[in-house]
């Protein structure tokens, strides 16, 4: 691996641990309102600063990130497991199951992705769960088009075609054989995707239309304190580098494995 | 080329019905009646009335339905609950704005993108390549609603340079354009200097080389007339996504387009204007990746997709 692949994953476990030991980590309540301490710059004690209520940024951040980082992985792992089964069952079978699944990517995939997350988003009561299907809606089609491409290529591979003479069921063949040739092009694509499902997670806190306040996310705590932008800048720069930091490294991470495994994904599927 | 183009409309139906079913069953889904959820209370008695009889009362969920495409089809997109004005009439004035800054937004991104990718693949390996790249990818990383607040920022509040929001000419347009165009910007230079890449190992460069023409002439007329094929696909994709970025690219600047009064819907909860501006997001999406798609066709004859290797 390239130290820029090896730099953006030790970036990416701290910050995960970070998060996920956050009560550990910081002694502050994210939400407690301190008014003795009210939109103060970066110091010893308030490491990012204190928000408009007094709330330590950093703290916030940490704590933040747990949403963030389950959402956006939750999500990639369901639109993988969905997109898995469907790309599998379209490229193998091919015929008509092939047409109907692909017709249905297709149609996924013509809807501008954040207008539709924004419409499933105000249709369920707000909260991590819509957040994640407003995701996974989209976030599918693109696992199973790019897995479907990869089986075309194999399925009539010698290797398949001998599988088949010795009797192995259908089942056999999908899950023993032709699954774990995908595993790279999987790895490579969830990395890519965690990244961008980030920045759709944010948005939609931005938006107001993500995991509801007090709860701390990165997109909210950028859309609440931005009319402070001009008075106490830490409170937009912190949680927005937070945000711009993993997603690059997420992408980094996608394109080293990319390379590593002789892969070429397209940037627009 | 031709059955691919029916195809293609064909896949517009359920498109549209997808997105209308959609925002119908958002005004099922709000408390209280539906033809409120579509006028607000506020509307005069004869609206009120109209929705009504397309709505039907009965509660046969179809003919409602049916009533509400009527309806969209009518240009009856429902009033804000605000202001109690057309929905379709504030689209109709702020889409221009849109319109404009996703222009700019082009004009910053394609040239500089386009010469980005181009510079970064004949250089390749080398330490420009890398920093062309890095920050290609941070383009694509970093969140428009917080570079767009970086450089308002930096650029309106400390320099004192440009105005930091409002609608207007060209002093108010280039902040929110320049935030717009730098995801595209990343993007647009990854894909040009993949296939810049791909085209440089062709045989045809190999035997542009060999007839003794000039290297400046091979970049410039050879390979880069070759690259612009599928980069115009790209181009014309991202001019549709620039319609997703907008919703908070506008909101931040104060941009009086679509996308901020996506926003204030979203905000004060007006569910006609959220359903509206969906709608109309969508469709200017599907019909401008149609319309991109079958000049992709035009343009280049080897891609012309027949059934078979769909």
């Amino acid at each position: 691996m390239t130290r820029a692949g090896k730099f953006c994953i030790t970036v990416l476990i701290g910050i995960s641990l970070l998060s996920l030991f956050a009560p550990v980590i910081s002694g502050y309540d994210p939400n407690g309102i301190d008014l003795d301490s009210l939109k103060e710059s970066p110091n010893f004690e308030h490491l990012f600063g204190t928000d408009n209520k007094g709330r330590d940024i950093f703290t916030r951040i940490l704590y933040g990130g747990r949403i963030s980082l389950s959402i956006a992985v939750t999500a990639a792992f369901l639109s993988l497991l969905i997109g898995l089964i469907l790309g599998l069952c379209s490229g193998y079978f091919g015929g008509r199951v092939d047409m109907l699944i692909m017709a249905l990517v297709d149609l996924v995939l013509s809807f501008p992705a954040l207008l539709l997350a924004i419409g499933i988003t105000i249709l369920f009561p707000s909260g991590i769960y819509t957040v994640v299907i407003a995701i996974v809606a989209v976030g599918w089609a693109s696992f199973s088009r790019i897995i479907r491409g990869q089986i075309l290529t194999l399925r009539d591979a010698a290797f398949i075609e001998s599988a088949r003479s010795v009797g192995c069921s259908h089942l056999r063949i999908l899950f023993r054989h032709l699954l774990p040739q995908c595993i790279p092009l999987l790895l490579v694509m969830t990395g890519l995707k965690v990244g961008s499902y980030i920045l759709t997670e944010s948005a939609l806190s931005f938006l107001g239309l993500g995991v509801q306040p007090p709860t701390a996310t990165w997109g909210s705590m950028i859309s609440a304190n931005r009319v402070y932008i001009s008075s106490a800048p830490w409170m937009v720069i912190f949680p927005g580098f937070m945000i711009s930091l993993t997603v690059l490294c997420f992408t980094i991470l996608g394109d080293t494995l990319r390379d590593r495994y002789g892969l070429s994904i397209k940037e627009r599927v | 080329m031709k059955s691919y183009l029916i195809k293609r409309v064909i896949l517009l139906i359920p498109l549209l019905l997808g997105v209308t079913l959609l925002t119908f069953s958002l005004t099922k889904a709000l408390p209280g009646d539906p033809v409120f959820s579509l006028v607000g209370e506020r509307a005069q008695p004869e609206v009120i009335e109209k929705i009504r009889k397309e709505l039907g009362t009965d509660n046969n969920v179809l003919s409602q339905y049916l009533g509400y495409l009527k309806l969209l089809m009518q240009g009856e997109f429902g009033r804000s609950y605000y202001t109690n004005r057309h929905v379709v009439d504030d689209i109709m004035t702020k889409f221009p704005n849109t319109l404009k800054l996703a222009m700019g937004a082009m004009l910053i991104a394609v040239p500089a993108g386009l010469m980005l990718g181009f510079v970064a693949a004949l250089k390749r390996n080398t330490a420009i390549d890398r920093i062309i790249s890095l920050c290609a990818v941070s383009g694509m990383s970093v969140p428009v609603f917080w570079s767009g607040l970086l450089l308002m920022l930096l650029f309106s509040l400390k320099l004192k340079m440009l105005p930091p929001s409002g609608t207007g000419d060209l002093q108010f347009i280039i902040l929110p354009a320049l935030t717009l165009s730098l995801p595209a910007m990343g993007i647009l230079s990854r894909i040009t200097r993949t296939t810049v890449l791909e085209i440089l190992d062709l045989p045809f460069v190999k035997t542009a080389r060999a007839k003794g023409i000039g290297e400046i002439k091979i970049h410039l007329v050879h390979v880069f007339r070759n690259a612009l094929i599928p980069i115009t696909t790209v181009i014309g994709l991202d001019f549709a996504s620039y319609l997703n970025g907008a919703v908070l690219t506008e909101t931040i600047f104060g941009w009086d387009g679509i996308g901020r009064f996506t926003m204030e819907g979203i905000i004060k909860r007006d569910y006609p204007v959220i359903m509206g501006c969906v709608i109309t997001g969508t469709l200017i999406f599907i019909l401008i990746n149609l319309v991109v798609d079958i000049l992709y066709h035009y343009l280049d004859p080897r891609v012309r997709i027949d059934d078979k290797s769909r």
